[in-house]
C-alpha cells in the first residue's frame, strides 16, 4: 500500500503517455487505412498499386524497426531530428495502419455490388457513393477487427521505451531499479495495461453496437454489461505486430 | 412507336427525331455466351413498354445497359437523341467516360427486383439522399417532395422508419418512391415484383398501375406479371436468344400470338402462375 | 550515398542475426502450436479452465515486451536470454493459438461427439480420432498468420539483448557509424522473408479452405 501511496503518480504519467501514443497511432492509422484502403478498391491500377506496396511493406516490418528507422536513420540521412514521441506514433500508425488498410479494402468489397447499382441508378458521383453508401455499409463490418487492432496497437507503444520516451513499461523498470520490488514494480503495470485494455475493448464494444443499430440490425441484445463479455479472438487477432 | 425491323440506313435520322431510346445493332456478350444479338429497337416519349421472354433471353440486360450499369460489345445506345453507350469525339464516337455518363444519366431512373434500399439510412434519407446532393434540391423541398411520393406509395406513416422495419412489398414501393423522387423522363422496373411474397405484389402493381396513369413517365418492364403488362403497356416485346421474336400491342401479343416461341412461352407462364 | 561496401562487411553479421530470428521463430511457434492446443483442451473442464482463460486474456492483452523483459528480470543468471526470450514469445502466442483452436473444436459437429459416444470410444480417442482431427484442419490458415507474428516480433528480444537481426544492426550500425545502411537492411531482410511467407500461407489458406 505505501509502495502504491507513493509511486501511483508515477504510473498514471506513464500510463498517460502509453495512452496518447495509443491515440496518436490510432488516429494515423486510421486516415491511412481510410485512404489507402479505399484507394485499393478503385478500378485504377497505380492507386491499387500504391494500396499493395504500403499494405505488404508495413505489414512485413515490425514497428520496433521501423521506430528504430525513424530515430537513428532518419536523422542521418536527412539532418532533422524527429521528436521520439513524433518517431514512435508515426511507426505504430504507418503499421497499423496497414493492417487497417486491408480490413477496410475488404469490408467495402463485401458490400454487396447491388448497393453500388443502386447509386448508379441514382446518379451518384463516386465520391458520393463512397460517402453516403458504401462506407456507411462496410463501417459495422470494419468495427471488430478495429477493435482488436487498437489493442494490438497499445500493446506495441510497450516497445516506444527503448527510445527513451516514459510510459507505462519504462515507468516500471525505474521504479523495479529504485525499490528492487520486481513483482510489485512490473506487476501495477501490467494491471494498468489490462485495464487500458478493457476500456477499449468496451469503448469499441459501443462503436460496434451503434454501428449496427444504424443498419438497422438488432443489438446483440442485454444491457451494457453485455459489452463486458471477453474480447473475441479471430484469424486477425495479433497480427499487428 | 418503332417497329424492331427498321432498315439500318433510316436509323440515324431516327435518332435525332421523336424516338426516346435507341438500341443500334447492340451486342452484348457475357465471355463467350452472347445475351443481345445485333438488336434494334426503339421507345417513343411516353410509351411503356413490356419486355418478356424466356430467362436468359437478355431482357434484365437491356435495362442495365440503359442505366450504364453494363456496357455494350458492339453496336449503340442512343437516349433523347444523343449517344448514351457511347460519346461523341472528333468525327467519330469513343465508350462514355463516367462524367459523360453523369450528365446523363439523371434521365434514367431503375427500380430493382431485390429493392437495393439502402441499409444505412431511413426511408426519408433513401428517397432525399438523390435530390438533394445529385440535384442539388434544398433539403426542406426534397423533403416535402419525399413525403408526397411517400403518400402516393401508401407509406405515408412510414417516413421514419428503416428500412429492415418494412415487409418486401413496402420495401418496393419506397424503392419505386426513391426512383420517382428523382424526376427521371424513363423508368426502368426490372422484374419488380419477383422477390415479393404472392400476397405483396398487389399492392406494388397498383402503385405502378397509378405512375403508369396519372404521369407520361416513359416506362420500360420486365416482368413475368402478364395482367399488369397487358393493363399499363403500349407495346409488348417478346425475346428470345438474344433477339425479338415478336412484338405488337398487348392484345394481339396474349390473345392472338404469331410466333411459336410466344406460344409456348405464354403457355409455360400461365401453368405455372 | 549508400555504402555498398558496408552492406557487404555487415552482411553475414546482419545474416547470422537473421538465422538467430528464424530460429526464435521456429521454436517459440513450436511452443506457441502445442501450449495453445494444451490450453485450449483444459479449459473444457470447469474451475481451472476459467482461471486459465482469464490467465490467457491477461496475456493477451498486455505488451509482450514488458512480459519478456519481466520473466528475464526474475530468472537465474545462468538461464540464455535466448531461451527466456524464446519461451515467453511462445506462450505469449499460446494466448492466441488457444483461442484458435478452441473455435476450432467448437466448430466440431455435435453429432461427432455423439458418435463418438455410441461407439463407446474412450476419451483419449474420441479427442485424438476424431475431435481434433477435424478442428486443427480447419484452423490451418489461421495459424499459419500467427507464424509470420511472431517472425515480426521478434526484434522485441532485443530488449533483453538476444542477438537477433534488430541487435545485430544496432551493434554493426554503431560501430561503423552507418545507420541508415543498417537499419534499411534489417527492413528489407524482414521484407524477403516476411513477403514471400505470406503468399506461401496465402496459398495454404486457398488449398484448406477450399477442402
Amino acid at each position: 500500500m505505501e509502495f502504491l501511496e507513493q509511486q501511483l503518480p508515477r504510473y498514471v504519467d506513464g500510463a498517460w503517455i502509453t495512452l496518447q501514443l495509443t491515440v496518436g497511432g490510432a488516429a494515423l492509422a486510421f486516415v491511412l487505412a481510410m485512404v489507402v484502403g479505399v484507394l485499393g478498391t478503385t478500378r485504377f491500377w497505380w492507386a491499387r498499386a500504391i494500396t499493395t506496396v504500403y499494405v505488404e511493406t508495413f505489414r512485413g516490418i515490425a514497428a520496433l524497426v521501423v521506430m528504430f528507422w525513424f530515430v537513428f536513420a532518419f536523422p542521418d540521412l536527412t539532418g532533422f531530428e524527429l521528436d521520439p514521441i513524433f518517431a514512435a506514433i508515426l511507426a505504430l500508425g504507418l503499421n497499423v495502419g496497414a493492417y487497417g488498410a486491408e480490413v477496410v479494402r475488404a469490408a467495402i468489397n463485401a458490400v454487396p455490388k447491388a448497393q453500388v447499382e443502386a447509386t448508379v441508378a441514382l446518379n451518384f458521383s463516386w465520391f458520393q457513393r463512397v460517402r453516403l453508401v458504401v462506407l456507411p455499409q462496410a463501417w459495422a463490418q470494419m468495427l471488430p477487427t478495429f477493435g482488436n487492432l487498437i489493442i494490438e496497437l497499445m500493446k506495441a507503444t510497450a516497445v516506444v521505451y527503448l527510445v527513451g520516451i516514459v510510459d507505462l513499461t519504462s515507468v516500471a523498470q525505474q521504479i523495479r531499479s529504485a525499490t528492487g520490488e520486481t513483482f510489485l514494480a512490473f506487476g501495477v503495470a501490467f494491471v494498468l495495461y489490462y485495464l487500458l485494455a478493457q476500456v477499449l475493448i468496451f469503448g469499441m464494444r459501443l462503436l460496434e453496437r451503434r454501428a449496427n443499430q444504424k443498419l438497422g440490425r438488432a443489438p446483440a441484445g442485454g444491457g451494457l454489461l453485455s459489452l463486458l463479455r471477453p474480447p473475441t479472438v479471430g484469424t486477425q487477432v495479433g497480427v499487428a505486430k | 412507336m418503332s417497329p424492331s425491323d427498321t432498315p439500318d440506313n433510316d436509323l440515324h435520322q431516327g435518332v435525332a427525331g421523336e424516338d426516346l431510346i435507341v438500341f443500334d445493332q447492340v451486342v452484348k456478350r457475357f465471355g463467350d455466351l452472347t445475351v443481345l444479338d445485333h438488336l434494334d429497337f426503339r421507345v417513343a416519349p411516353g410509351e411503356r413498354v413490356t419486355l418478356i421472354g424466356p430467362s436468359g433471353s437478355g431482357k434484365t440486360t437491356i435495362l442495365r445497359l440503359l442505366m450504364t450499369l453494363e456496357k455494350v460489345t458492339e453496336g449503340m445506345v442512343w437516349v433523347g437523341g444523343e449517344p448514351f453507350s457511347h460519346m461523341p469525339r472528333g468525327s467519330g464516337f469513343a465508350p462514355a467516360s463516367e462524367s459523360y455518363l453523369r450528365a446523363r444519366r439523371k434521365r434514367l431512373g431503375m427500380v430493382f427486383q431485390q429493392f437495393n434500399l439502402f441499409p444505412n439510412m431511413t426511408v426519408r434519407k433513401n428517397v432525399t439522399e438523390a435530390p438533394v446532393h445529385v440535384l442539388g434540391t434544398p433539403r426542406d423541398e426534397a423533403n416535402a417532395r419525399a413525403e408526397e411520393l411517400l403518400e402516393l406509395v401508401g407509406l405515408g406513416d412510414k417516413v421514419d422508419a428503416h428500412p429492415t422495419q418494412l415487409s418486401g412489398g413496402q420495401q418496393q414501393r419506397v424503392a419505386i418512391a426513391r426512383s420517382l423522387a428523382m424526376q427521371p423522363e424513363i423508368l426502368l422496373l426490372d422484374e419488380v415484383t419477383s422477390a415479393l411474397d404472392p400476397e405483396l405484389v398487389a399492392g406494388v402493381l397498383d402503385v405502378l398501375r397509378e405512375v403508369a396513369e396519372t404521369t407520361d413517365i416513359t416506362m420500360l418492364c420486365v416482368t413475368h406479371e402478364m395482367s399488369f403488362a397487358r393493363d399499363v403497356s403500349h407495346r409488348v416485346l417478346m425475346f428470345d436468344k438474344g433477339r425479338i421474336a415478336e412484338e405488337g400491342h398487348p392484345d394481339q401479343i396474349f390473345n392472338d400470338p404469331q410466333h411459336e416461341r410466344t406460344q409456348a412461352f405464354l403457355k409455360s407462364v400461365l401453368e405455372n402462375g | 550515398m549508400w555504402d555498398f561496401e558496408f552492406t557487404f562487411e555487415a552482411m553475414p553479421d546482419l545474416l547470422n542475426g537473421l538465422l538467430t530470428t528464424v530460429q526464435l521463430t521456429l521454436i517459440g511457434y513450436s511452443i506457441a502450436l502445442t501450449l495453445g492446443l494444451l490450453v485450449a483442451i483444459v479449459r473444457r473442464v470447469p474451475i481451472i479452465g476459467g482461471v486459465l482463460h482469464f490467465v490467457m486474456e491477461f496475456i493477451r492483452t498486455t505488451p509482450l515486451i514488458i512480459q519478456v523483459v519481466f520473466v528475464f528480470l526474475l530468472t537465474p543468471a545462468n538461464i540464455s536470454a535466448f531461451t527466456v526470450g524464446v519461451v515467453v514469445l511462445g506462450v505469449h502466442y499460446a494466448a492466441y493459438t488457444a483461442e484458435v483452436y478452441r473455435s476450432g473444436i467448437e466448430g466440431v459437429a455435435k453429432g461427432q461427439w455423439e458418435a463418438a459416444r455410441a461407439l463407446s470410444l474412450p476419451t483419449s480417442r474420441t479427442w485424438g480420432a476424431i475431435v481434433l482431427p477435424q478442428a486443427i484442419r480447419k484452423v490451418i490458415p489461421a495459424l499459419g498468420n500467427y507464424l509470420i507474428s511472431m517472425f515480426k516480433d521478434t526484434p522485441l528480444l532485443f530488449a533483453i539483448g538476444v542477438t537477433e537481426l534488430l541487435t545485430q544492426a544496432q551493434r554493426v550500425g554503431s560501430e561503423s557509424f552507418r545507420v541508415v545502411e543498417a537499419y534499411t537492411l534489417v527492413g528489407l531482410l524482414f521484407l524477403v522473408v516476411s513477403i514471400p511467407s505470406a503468399i506461401i500461407i496465402r496459398r495454404l489458406e486457398k488449398r484448406y479452405v477450399a477442402v
